[in-house]
């Protein structure tokens, strides 16, 4: 947050990869600073040789790189003394996860951003989800590509304004496909790597989920380029993406279905997943312990929170659970056939649905019990 | 006062009596099964071999046994081994609702499990350290189909605590059960 009065502001272009538009999104804010008479300069631009990105730069000041000789070899990097001693009131500066060459102020480009904004430079920067330290593994994991450059958390925290520049998966492939992204000879490299519709899907999530989540609500924006300039309020862009799934559990192996259907709902949902088995106040049976550590491993493996909470009242501990976790969404399975004294009170999901305002409860079934002729065995 | 007493007690000892007899008629038929029957069907990857499944469902059927499919997750060295793996669950989790679901239509209960380790050996030889299992079934590998190599299977057959049934590489090898077997939206 920017608590310092004689502080520059940060606005940071985020995306879920290159080529959605990040850049050309900060040379469009330039020239709106240059319409209101603001003295704007690009610090370091890196347009990939893309030509719509460096058309967009013209009529832009932009400095200089420096030169630097690291052992035998002529290095260009952003030169942070000349922005520093021209003290313009903006600078554009690209690409944040950069690594500076050896011997220059600092070993980061980020780094080079806080002394701007420390200068009282409002600094527009740009950078890739992917590049968030945080969710270096995670995207180890989703996309198979290790990023080396990262930026920490806490400089996208600290920023004052966040905006998601947003492509759908098919708009950015087909950008790609057209060559507006790299040149020809690299398409169907990438087109075969990185650039996949399951990683961008996963990555897209992931942007709009860290910066809803992460950042907070209130300086996200997000702006749909894809759309021709349809945009969205902060306000609304966080609570597209500000759902929450809880799926309520037993350590029973019917009950890993829910925690199943509940993973693919919050994944497409770009939500978290917390799952939640209210623990009679008794001993667990050997059936229960191995059931449990079946759940353990399973919700480790999606990446959920598996949450024990030890309680004789179900309804009032999934209520207040719900409420501390923010939850949109509860699910559950079937309940069962209630016996003796039972079948004098309100089954489970009824209660919750009294319970639980505003929070909509699905019941998981078991499809196979379907009565659906045509799909017997046809799908084998 | 004292005979409404004794016809409420009376309606609950009634309600009571049909509720022992009444859900049993509606519940799903169940095979007959012992407590300790398990038969373990791992698998990795994004499709299981039909074979595999027809004949552990068969087992499960004439043994009255509980039906374990497990997913063994390979976790490369650069991740913990305890991260969060989504990209393999996501390939995981519908192989797992297909197998449960074509387990359940015909009766057969099932109890899903995952393992992860760095390679899918190691992952093997965490779950059978781990699970108390009877029957161990696994395909043979044939050129790209899924299933094990034979040095998986001389460890499993060498290390495992059950039995273990070998299914030879067969004509139908490249039938397999894969996400798109799963019944409904999923």
């Amino acid at each position: 947050m920017n608590d310092r009065p004689d502080r520059g502001r940060h606005k940071v272009f985020l995306g879920m990869a290159a080529g959605v538009g990040k850049t050309y999104a900060m040379l469009e804010e330039g020239h709106e600073y240059l319409e209101d008479g603001d003295d704007v300069v690009v610090g370091v631009l890196e347009t990939h040789g893309r030509e719509a990105t460096a058309a967009r730069a013209a009529g832009l000041e932009i400095l200089p790189r420096r030169i630097v000789d690291y052992r035998g070899s002529v290095l260009e990097e952003m030169d942070l003394p000349g922005i520093l001693v021209r003290r313009p009131a903006v600078c554009l500066i690209d690409e944040l996860a950069h690594t500076n060459a050896p011997g220059v102020e600092h070993g980061k480009r980020y780094e080079d951003v806080v002394d701007a904004l420390d200068a009282g430079i409002h600094v527009v920067s740009t950078m890739n989800v992917q590049h968030l330290e945080s969710l270096n593994d995670l995207v180890t994991e989703l996309t198979g590509v290790r990023v080396r450059e990262t930026v920490p958390d806490a400089v996208l925290a600290r920023a004052d304004d966040v905006v998601v520049v947003d492509l759908t998966p098919e708009e950015l492939l087909e950008r790609l496909r057209a060559g507006r992204v790299y040149p020809q000879e690299r398409i169907e490299a990438a087109l075969n790597g990185f650039f996949t519709v399951e990683n961008l899907v996963s990555l897209r999530e992931v942007a709009l989920r860290q910066v809803a989540e992460a950042v907070g609500a209130q300086r996200v924006t997000r702006v749909e380029l894809g759309s021709r300039g349809r945009s969205m309020s902060g306000e609304k862009a966080a609570s597209a993406v500000a759902e929450r799934l809880l799926a309520l559990v037993r350590p029973r192996p019917q009950d890993q279905r829910v925690v199943r259907r509940a993973w693919r709902s919050a994944q497409r949902l770009g939500a978290p997943l917390d799952v939640l088995w209210v623990q009679p106040t008794r001993d667990l049976g050997d059936e229960e312990d191995r059931g449990l550590r079946a759940l353990r491993r399973l919700c480790a493996l999606l990446g959920a929170e598996l949450h024990v909470i030890e309680s004789d009242d179900v309804t009032r501990t999934v209520k207040e659970f719900a409420r501390e976790r923010r939850t949109t969404y509860v699910l559950l399975g079937s309940p069962h056939v209630p016996r003796g004294l039972d079948r004098f009170r309100d089954a489970l999901p009824v209660r919750l649905v009294r319970a639980l305002d505003g929070i909509d409860v699905r019941i998981v079934a078991n499809r196979a019990l379907r009565d659906d002729p045509d799909e017997q065995e046809a799908t084998w | 006062m004292v005979i409404a007493g004794l016809v409420l007690a009376a309606v609950l000892a009634l309600g009571l009596a049909i509720g022992r007899v009444l859900p049993s008629a509606r519940r799903p038929v169940r095979a007959q099964r012992g407590d300790t029957r398990r038969i373990l069907l791992p698998f990795s990857g994004e499709a299981l071999s039909t074979r595999a499944l027809d004949a552990a469902i068969r087992l499960a059927l004439a043994e009255g046994a509980t039906l374990m499919p497990a997913y063994l997750a390979t976790v490369p060295l650069a991740l913990p081994l305890e991260a969060a793996m989504p990209r393999q669950a996501g390939l995981a989790l519908p192989v797992l609702e297909a197998v449960e679901q074509r387990a359940s239509r015909k009766g057969i209960p099932t109890d899903c499990r995952v393992s992860r380790g760095r390679t899918r050996r190691d992952a093997l030889r965490r779950l059978v350290a781990e699970e108390d299992v009877d029957r161990i079934i696994v395909a043979a590998r044939r050129n790209g189909d899924p299933g094990f190599t034979q040095d998986d299977i001389a460890w499993l057959l060498e290390s495992a605590q059950a039995e273990v049934l070998v299914l030879r590489p067969g004509p139908d090898d490249h039938r397999t059960v894969t996400a798109k077997a799963v019944r409904g939206y999923f």
